[in-house]
C-alpha cells in the first residue's frame, strides 16, 4: 500500500470534494463531518465520474406515514443515471453486497490528508 | 470501440433561449413570440410533466461550465462526447418545442428557425455532425415545406416526429410528410417526446415519471402497428423509419404477436403486402438508449440476435440523465460482427455515411 498526499488539512472544506488523479486512476477525496473517505471516480455501472455526482442523504420510515431523513451528505449519487452509494463504503443502496465501488482509506497527518491506495 | 468506427444515432442540441432564435425568425414572428410567445398543448408551459431524474433531464456533468443548457455548447460536447469516444458521426435530435405549437404558422416558422440555426451553429461548425430536420409534423402541409427547404442542406439525414402525436401516425393526414421524406430521400425518425394535451398513457395521467417512462414503449409499438396497417409502408416504398428511445425489448414478442393475428385477421388488412415483422425487419430501425439491461446481462445476445442484426443502431442519447456510453452500455460481451452492425454499419448503410 503506498500512501499519497492529496490535499492540506483545510484545503477541502467540510461537505466538499476534491477528485485528484493517482497512478493513472481518479479517486474523490471527500470531508464529511467526523473526517474524511476516498473513492475510486469511476461508477460500477457504467463508468460514469461519480465524485462528480450530488451528496444528500437518505429516506427511511421505521412505520407507515412516518419518515425520517438521515445521514445527510453522506449518499453520494451518480451524475449519470442516478444510482446511490454509501460514500462511506462504497457500496451502493440498492444493491449493497453486488454493486460497490473501491473506497480508500484516509488519514490526517498533522497538516496533511493522506490517501493510502 | 477503438479502431473501428462509432456512429451515435441519437444526441441532444440544446435551443440555450428563444433569444437564439431571433436571427432566423421574421419580423412578423418575432413580434409573435414577444407578444405571445410560446404557447403549446403540454399543459405545462415550463419543464416537464414531472420531474425527470435530473434537472433539464441532463447529466449533472453536463452542465457547460461556459453557462446556457446542457448540449448548448459545441466545445463542451466535442470534448465531453465527440472527441472522448472518437465519435465518426453524431445525429442530432433537437427537442426545442416547435412542433407543438398551437399556432401552427408559427410553428413552422420556428421549426424553419431551429433548422437554420443548427445549419449555422453546428452542421457547419464540425463535420461530424448530422441532424433532424425539425417539423410541425400536426400541420403536415407545412411539415412538407419545411422538409422541401431544409434537405437542400446536406446534413440533415432525417425528418423528426414524436411517438406521442394527436392521431396515429400512421393516419392519412400524416401522409404528406412521408411523401416528403421520400422526395428529400430522408428516414424519418420518431423519437420519444409528445405534442399533445392528454395524458402519457391510454388510461391517464399516472402518478410517477417511471411509470411514464415506461409508457414509451407502449406509444411505440402503436406507432408500429398504425404505420404498418394503414399502408404506409406500402404506399411509400422508399420510406425508412427509424424509432428512437424507446425501447427494443418489445420488438419481438410485438412481431410475433402481429404476425400471429394476421394469419387470423388478415381479411381486414387486405391491401398489407407483407407480414407485419417484414416491416419491422425491413423497414424500421432502432437505437439502442435506453439499453436493456436484463437480470442476467448475457441474456441480452439472443435478444439481440432475435430482433435482428440489421435493425439496432446505437445511440448515447447525450447529454441526458440516461445516457449510455459506448463502450460500457452493453453489459455483456456482444459478439464482434453484430457489434459492429450495432455500433457503425447499419447507421452508415440508414443515413448513407460515406464509408
Ligand atoms: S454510470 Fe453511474 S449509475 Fe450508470
Amino acid at each position: 500500500m503506498r500512501t499519497v498526499v492529496v490535499a492540506a488539512v483545510g484545503e477541502i472544506p467540510p461537505g466538499g470534494r476534491k477528485i485528484v488523479e493517482i497512478e493513472g486512476r481518479s479517486i474523490g477525496v471527500f470531508h464529511l463531518a467526523d473526517g474524511y473517505v476516498a473513492l475510486r471516480n469511476a461508477c460500477p455501472h457504467e463508468g460514469a465520474p461519480l465524485c462528480r455526482g450530488a451528496l444528500s442523504g437518505a429516506v427511511t420510515s421505521p412505520a407507515p406515514g412516518r419518515y425520517r431523513y438521515e445521514r445527510r451528505g453522506e449518499i453520494l449519487r451518480c451524475p449519470w443515471h442516478q444510482w446511490e452509494f454509501d460514500v462511506r463504503t462504497g457500496r451502493s443502496w440498492v444493491d449493497p453486497d453486488r454493486v460497490r465501488v473501491r473506497s480508500y482509506p484516509v488519514t490526517v497527518d498533522g497538516t496533511q490528508v493522506i490517501v493510502h491506495v | 470501440m477503438r479502431g473501428t468506427g462509432l456512429i451515435d444515432c441519437d444526441v441532444h442540441n440544446a435551443v440555450s433561449s428563444d433569444a437564439a432564435l431571433l436571427p432566423y425568425l421574421p419580423a412578423r414572428w418575432r413580434r409573435h413570440l414577444d407578444l405571445v410567445g410560446s404557447r403549446t398543448f403540454s399543459p405545462f408551459t415550463k419543464g416537464y410533466a414531472y420531474p425527470k431524474a435530473a434537472r433539464f433531464a441532463s447529466r449533472r456533468d453536463a452542465w457547460p461550465p461556459s453557462g446556457g443548457l446542457p448540449g448548448s455548447d459545441l466545445d463542451f460536447m466535442r470534448a465531453q462526447l465527440l472527441d472522448a469516444y472518437g465519435i465518426e458521426h453524431a445525429v442530432l435530435n433537437c427537442l426545442y418545442r416547435a412542433p407543438e405549437q398551437r399556432n401552427d404558422a408559427f410553428g413552422a416558422a420556428l421549426a424553419a428557425a431551429v433548422n437554420d440555426w443548427q445549419v449555422e451553429h453546428w452542421l457547419e461548425r464540425d463535420s461530424r455532425l448530422r441532424a433532424s430536420v425539425t417539423v410541425p409534423f400536426e400541420s403536415p402541409d407545412l411539415a412538407a415545406v419545411e422538409i422541401d427547404r431544409a434537405a437542400a442542406h446536406h446534413g440533415f439525414v432525417q425528418v423528426l416526429l414524436y411517438p406521442r402525436s394527436m392521431a396515429p401516425l400512421g393516419k392519412r393526414r400524416y401522409w404528406p410528410i412521408y411523401e416528403a421524406a421520400c422526395r428529400a430521400g430522408l428516414p424519418v425518425g420518431i423519437h420519444a417526446a409528445s405534442t399533445t394535451p392528454g395524458p402519457t398513457t391510454a388510461s391517464g395521467w399516472p402518478s410517477y415519471y417511471i411509470e411514464d417512462h415506461t409508457g414509451l414503449a407502449v406509444a411505440f409499438q402503436a406507432q408500429v402497428s398504425s404505420l404498418i396497417f394503414e399502408g404506409v409502408f406500402d404506399r411509400f416504398p422508399a420510406l425508412r423509419v427509424v424509432l428512437m428511445e424507446g425501447g427494443f425489448a418489445w420488438v419481438p414478442a410485438l412481431m410475433a404477436r402481429l404476425d400471429a393475428l394476421h394469419h387470423r385477421l388478415r381479411d381486414e388488412v387486405p391491401d398489407l403486402e407483407h407480414p407485419p415483422s417484414h416491416y419491422l425487419r425491413h423497414r424500421i430501425r432502432i437505437t439502442t438508449q435506453p439499453m436493456e439491461e436484463p437480470e442476467r446481462p448475457g441474456d441480452l445476445v439472443p435478444l439481440l440476435r432475435e430482433i435482428g442484426q440489421d435493425v439496432l443502431m446505437f445511440s448515447t442519447d447525450y447529454p441526458h440523465w440516461d445516457f449510455d456510453d459506448p463502450q460500457r452500455a452493453f453489459r455483456t460481451r456482444v459478439p464482434a460482427d453484430l457489434h459492429q452492425r450495432i455500433m457503425y454499419d447499419n447507421a452508415r448503410a440508414q443515413y448513407r455515411f460515406a464509408a
